[in-house]
């Protein structure tokens, strides 16, 4: 086959000389933009999956609000501005999962060999689909917010609190990542990580105050739900984005993130080094 | 003498098992050098190690002069890897597949285009471009898990079963390509448990079982050795058995085996089977059945271990 000698010509003299000793800071940066390209791309021909993410808060948000906001709140309107901040901690923390099956199915499939085996920093396959989840949650906070405005939910903080509580919802849910990171690693199947998500994220959500006051809970839940750090961040949002304290439940939400990243990140890391 | 790969004691161990007891390489740079063995022998693991994907746990290896474990970024700069653990993402296009890995090698968004589409249009994947990998056939995903690999143009490529589950029909369709990467001088390893593949593709073989290399050769040599055809005589009436087997035993160093009522034995050379026959015939014995066919991988086997490739029995993939 002649045309593949063509193609390969040019190349085997190409690289004989000066090698790359390792991979620069700015490749590496590079080769992760690359990759998210790549796990937003799957988007385009896997329309379900922006569905997934776009719809199913908008969805959440319309059931809790008209559903359940009355019996809740007292009336729809006074739920929408309790539980708007929740459900964008809830949607956050949701997305997660998708970094976790997404990179089960990478190592499942053989796709992770493939990235490896190509002289690229070795966190790249990791930092890429992270930020493309970033990307996606990004995508669904400002979508809830123009539906919950439409709605009527109002701000009363302002945009740099909006603003603030992005970021906050976002640097939690990336630390949050990392636990789900070393599931999606001991799992080794996609399944098991979202049976994982069900049994573990969909309670941890529930037991919070993310959608209900939790003064009707008994006792011990309620002792729960207050060091519950969905709860936590959730304070944190209304207080950025509504109104109410908000130094104390942000320095609290940093604590936990700090926390699950010093916890699970090494891990993480660790586990994935072992993965063979 | 230039070599491209070498190993040195190559050990890995997996618990208690030793995937790789000792493995001793030399792959000659421009080469297509075959390692060929049954299903758990330890070819995969040893390729893995070679592709900076498994550290060994003991021994060295070499790949263009750079240690696999201490210069693992140089060997990933220069290697290329395509097998049954490296494959594409089968939701993006062949074309995005192939440009994601330009990307990732430091190519231009333009020259990550255009080598994706000369590669593509070398291994006839040009109408497939746009199409989302899982709608591939076989044979075409294995075709661009190949390209995939040559993306970064590798000096060393490894092949890990590239034909392995394929239909005999894209098998031959992969022999072209790889036949047509030789003439490139690219530096191929590759892996199969199919003697053939190794003997029609490869300059060198090395045969492995239970993680340890039993023999090395060219292709020639290995068939001179180990008998590359057998040869299977059934006579009319069973109580020529042991004529039968006398004769076909004079033939050759091998022992003979006796299935039912047929002798079966590995010979290295076709001239064997017209002396057989006149042999047979001066001795007045009627044949039923006279044949003369390609060892088997099992059969070759037999031949240097004594024992049969017990994994490869009742294994497909």
């Amino acid at each position: 086959m002649t045309t593949v000698s063509t193609v390969m010509d040019s190349a085997v003299s190409d690289n004989t000389g000066n090698l790359a000793p390792r991979v620069g800071p700015l490749e590496g940066l590079r080769q992760t933009f690359s990759l998210s390209w790549r796990t937003l791309v799957q988007i385009k021909h896997n329309p379900a999956e922006l569905i997934d993410f776009s719809i199913q808060p908008v969805m959440f948000l319309l059931l809790f609000t008209y559903v359940f906001g009355g019996a809740i709140g007292g009336s729809p309107h006074a739920y929408l501005m309790f539980a708007l901040p929740g459900i964008m901690v809830q949607n956050s923390l949701f997305t997660t999962l998708n970094t976790a099956t997404g990179l089960s199915t990478d190592l499942e499939k053989g796709f992770f060999d493939r990235l490896r085996s190509l002289p690229i920093a070795r966190f790249a396959p990791l930092s890429g689909r992270i930020l493309a989840d970033l990307a996606k949650q990004t995508w669904a906070l400002v979508m809830l917010l123009v539906i919950g405005t439409i709605l009527g939910f109002r701000v009363g903080t302002g945009p740099l609190g909006v603003l603030a509580a992005f970021g906050l919802v976002l640097v939690c849910t990336l630390a949050i990542s990392w636990a789900l990171v070393l599931v999606s690693i001991l799992a080794a199947s996609p399944e098991k990580v979202q049976i994982f998500g069900f049994v573990v994220l969909f309670p941890l959500t529930f037991t919070s105050d993310a959608f209900v006051p939790t003064t009707s809970m008994p006792g011990w839940l309620q002792a729960w739900s207050k060091a519950n750090p969905v709860s936590v961040i959730s304070d944190a949002m209304r207080g950025l984005m509504v109104s109410g304290p908000a130094a104390r439940p942000v320095v609290e939400s940093l604590l936990w993130a700090a926390a699950f990243t010093i916890v699970f990140a090494p891990l993480a890391v660790r586990a994935f080094k072992r993965r063979v | 003498m230039t070599y491209s790969i070498i190993t040195e004691g190559l050990v890995k161990r997996f618990g208690e098992t030793r995937a790789l007891d000792g493995i001793d390489l030399a792959v000659r740079t421009g080469s297509v050098f075959g390692l060929l063995g049954p299903n758990g022998a330890g070819k995969t693991t040893a390729v893995r190690i070679l592709a900076t994907l498994v550290r060994p746990d003991g021994g060295h290896a070499t790949v263009c002069g750079h240690d696999v474990v201490t210069h693992a970024h140089q060997v990933r700069q220069l290697t290329g890897l395509t097998g049954q653990y490296a494959s594409v993402d089968e939701t993006l296009t062949g074309l995005e597949n192939l440009m994601l890995i330009g990307r990732l090698t430091g190519q231009s968004r333009s020259a990550a285009r255009s080598r994706a589409r000369d590669l593509l249009a070398s291994f006839r994947l040009t109408d497939a471009a746009d199409r989302a990998v899982k709608t591939y056939s076989g044979g075409m995903r294995r075709r661009l898990d190949l390209a995939a690999s040559l993306v970064s143009r590798p000096r060393v490529l490894y092949l890990d079963e590239p034909t392995t589950g394929l239909d005999p029909r894209s098998r031959n369709e992969m022999w072209d390509v790889v036949r047509g990467l030789t003439a490139t001088g690219v530096t191929v390893l590759l892996t199969t448990q199919y003697l053939e593949e190794a003997d029609l593709l490869a300059s060198e073989i090395a045969v492995i079982d239970h993680g340890a290399v039993i023999a090395t050769g060219t292709p020639t040599e290995l068939k001179a050795r180990t008998g590359a055809l057998t040869l299977a005589v059934r006579p009319a009436s069973p109580a020529d058995l042991p004529t039968v087997l006398a004769v076909v035993a004079g033939f050759t160093r091998a022992e003979p085996e006796v299935r039912n009522t047929t002798v079966t034995v590995p010979v290295s050379g076709e001239d064997v089977m017209p002396a057989v026959v006149r042999r047979l015939d001066d001795m007045d014995v009627t044949v039923a059945e006279l044949t003369l066919r390609g060892s088997s991988l099992d059969e070759v086997f037999l031949s240097l271990t004594g024992h049969r490739t017990e994994e490869l029995e009742g294994s497909a993939a």
